[in-house]
């Protein structure tokens, strides 16, 4: 596992040396202060307590790339169904960790889309003012990401501006020669009553194993409003670690779905911190996964300020021996009086072999407030299934349609009527039926 | 139409249906009254093919066709229909959809093209102007915070909608206030056909005044123990089931 750790290790020496002029810029400092969290805490292992479950040992073995020197090209016609296609939209793509400007859809007329790359040369005071402002210093794997943060997407959407076209973020890997680690950063900022709807997707197109170590900050100013979806969809070689960090200030009102079909794994690091009153947070997330798969949601809501509201809803469905993972901690200060935080976790384990570890986390420092959670673990409802097969549907729909049903209220907050459609015929494909009907 | 035949059947080792003999035929329509826990709804999930019931002994023929070892959406297919007494809620699904799946699953067991879209709206209406339905029923969650008699009422929707041969209706009439029962009655009365049948399964007398049935039987401890014309069920409701008990000397 160390193998890994090292050449890290000496990649950094070769990045150190390759920035040239911005070795000595504020930037870096931050990032060789990251390192040295990475150096002292190595990768995180099952004995820390937020990693019990899920193990990151057997994927630090591989003799991963790090670096990627050449551009590699890939057609269009090829990934196709990883876009939005029908919508317009912007579109910021890369291609084994490097910019694919031919596959994109970049601007900086109104508003900046474009790359974290970009940012770093365009606009150094931005960079100064919240580069790695949002995310947790201590976390190992976010550290890691921010000691080589160098490329991703970075948007900024000005005052009052609503952006009507959604953003897709990808990132492909399609590399063929070799195991290949990827460590995407990005950045986006909503200014001061600010609309934009973001997708994002990280995609293995190789047939070697993948490890893509994410991290997204999120600023998210007074009144501005976010819609962000994660989807995760990958091979069963592609693991994903990723961790996003969302600042909410007064008024502003953020909801981010992950939904997720797995990989091999997947840890979903979400951390919201509402920095002052009146903020409004959801966070959907549905796992779906089977044979071989992972997914981890760790989340966090941590209110500082009174008056916040957040609501959580995640449902899981594990077929095979799929292992699913929900943590879920609200933090609630003791100045955050009449805080409303609510919290479900819901899963449906279809086999004997399948399992879920789930944890509601309250701490609670503050006597006004409401809060409350609830998890559950079952099978599928027998009842429900007869009564659907006395209607005449066969065992297989019956149960694809239950699960829908099941899965539903998770799909509620997205805004993009193609995206939605999208995940309905994934879910619809997971569960191997073909329903002519939307939710 | 359908014939049971020394039907034993039971969940989890107890035997509760104890020796079954039920002949219905087109056109027909029979009641099956009981005391509680006398076997009436093991009887109808038993021929809806309820996988939890293990049949021991017996025969289930339906036009014909040993229905044994038939999934429930086999039977469906061959036109029977189960009303449920306590019809599942299914939040996300909408009526509509819920019943165009049904419909065309059926309709694709038998080879048949999926149902014109115009044509199952149209039928659709129909249906719910008959069981004076409101419009905007068809796009609620299936079931979802229905109250019961609007739960009863998507029950027989479903079934004008599948025009099933043999509707089994399990105490369809619990939980109906009188105007419910006499729409919902009312309902199953017009679809009746000299080809269809109706099974009415009922502890209460009170629903075959709205639904004349040909014939009553009363089951007791898993055992069809008398049958008779409608003016059973008048002395069953006026006397009680003790009386049978006694004269049966059970």
């Amino acid at each position: 596992m160390e193998a890994l750790k090292d050449k890290l290790e000496s990649s950094f020496l070769v990045f150190e040396n390759e920035l040239n002029g911005h070795s000595k810029n504020y930037i870096h400092q931050v990032r060789q202060k990251a390192f040295k969290v990475f150096e002292e805490k190595g990768f995180p292992t099952k004995k820390d307590e937020e990693w019990k479950y899920t193990n990151l040992k057997p994927i630090l073995k591989k003799d991963f790339r790090v670096f990627h020197h050449n551009e590699n090209n890939v057609d269009f016609a090829d990934v196709r169904k990883y876009f939005l296609s029908d919508v317009d939209s912007y579109k910021l793509v890369f291609v084994d960790g490097k910019f694919s400007s031919w596959l994109s859809e970049t601007t900086h007329e109104k508003f900046d889309i474009c790359t974290f790359g970009s940012m770093l040369e365009k606009y150094p005071e931005v960079a100064d003012k919240y580069f790695n402002q949002a995310l947790p210093q201590e976390e190992p794997m976010a550290a890691i990401n921010t000691a080589f943060a160098n490329e991703g997407a970075f948007i900024r959407i000005k005052k009052n501006q609503t952006v009507e076209k959604p953003v897709q973020l990808i990132f492909f890997t399609s590399s063929q020669d070799q195991e290949v680690m990827q460590q995407p950063r990005n950045l986006i900022i909503l200014e001061e009553n600010a609309e934009v709807k973001v997708v994002e997707r990280h995609q293995s197109l190789s047939s070697h194993e993948v490890f893509t170590n994410s991290a997204t900050e999120i600023f998210v100013e007074k009144h501005a409003r976010l819609h962000y979806s994660k989807v995760q969809n990958d091979t069963k070689q592609a693991s994903l670690v990723d961790n996003t960090s969302v600042k909410q200030y007064g008024h502003s009102m953020v909801n981010l779905g992950t939904f997720s079909f797995g990989g091999k794994l997947v840890r979903n690091n979400l951390n919201f911190f509402l920095e002052d009153e009146r903020t409004e947070t959801y966070m959907d997330g549905i796992s779906l996964i089977g044979e071989g798969q992972l997914v981890d949601h760790h989340t966090l809501a941590d209110h500082k300020m009174p008056n916040c509201y957040s609501n959580e809803t995640y449902k899981g469905i594990y077929d095979g021996n799929a292992k699913g993972v929900f943590n879920g901690k609200v933090m609630v200060h003791c100045v955050a009086q009449k805080t409303n935080a609510f919290q479900q976790n819901n899963n449906i384990l279809l086999t004997d072999k399948a399992s879920i570890d789930t944890k509601p986390q309250l701490e609670i420092f503050a006597d006004d407030v409401q809060c409350s959670h609830g998890c559950t673990i079952g099978q599928l409802d027998e009842d429900a299934m007869f009564y659907l097969q006395a209607r005449g549907i066969p065992a297989k729909e019956a149960k694809a349609l239950l699960l829908y049903a099941f899965a539903n209220d998770s799909l509620r907050n997205i805004k993009i009527a193609e995206l939605r459609k999208k995940l309905n015929k994934l879910i619809a494909s997971k569960l191997g039926v073909d329903l002519d009907f939307e939710l | 139409m359908l014939k049971i035949n020394d039907l034993h059947a039971g969940i989890e080792g107890n035997e509760i249906l104890k020796g079954i003999n039920l002949e219905i035929k087109p056109g027909e329509v029979h009641a099956i009254m009981g005391p509680n826990g006398s076997g009436k709804s093991t009887l109808s999930s038993v021929v809806a093919g309820r996988e939890e019931y293990e049949v021991s002994k017996g025969a289930i023929d339906f036009e014909g066709e040993d229905l044994m070892d038939l999934d429930p959406e086999e039977r469906a297919h061959k036109g029977i229909f189960l009303s449920f007494q306590y019809p599942i809620e299914i939040p996300g699904v909408t009526v509509t959809n819920f019943l165009k799946t049904a419909i065309n699953e059926t309709r694709k067991a038998k080879g048949e093209e999926p149902m014109p879209a115009n044509i199952m709206l149209k039928k659709m209406r129909e249906k719910m102007a008959l069981l004076e339905m409101d419009k905007g029923f068809l796009s609620r969650s299936l079931n979802d915070g229905f109250s019961g008699g609007e739960k009863k009422r998507n029950e027989i929707f479903q079934m004008a909608m599948l025009e099933p041969k043999l509707a089994i209706l399990d105490e369809t009439d619990s939980g109906l206030d009188i105007d419910a029962l006499r729409i919902v009655a009312n309902g199953v009365n017009k679809l009746k056909s000299k080809d269809n049948a109706v099974l009415l399964i009922t502890h209460y007398q009170r629903l075959l005044d709205y639904i004349v049935p040909d014939f009553v039987h009363v089951l007791y401890k898993g055992r069809i123990v008398k049958s008779g014309g409608k003016e059973l069920a008048l002395e069953l409701e006026a006397k009680g089931y003790d009386w049978i008990k006694e004269e049966m000397a059970l």
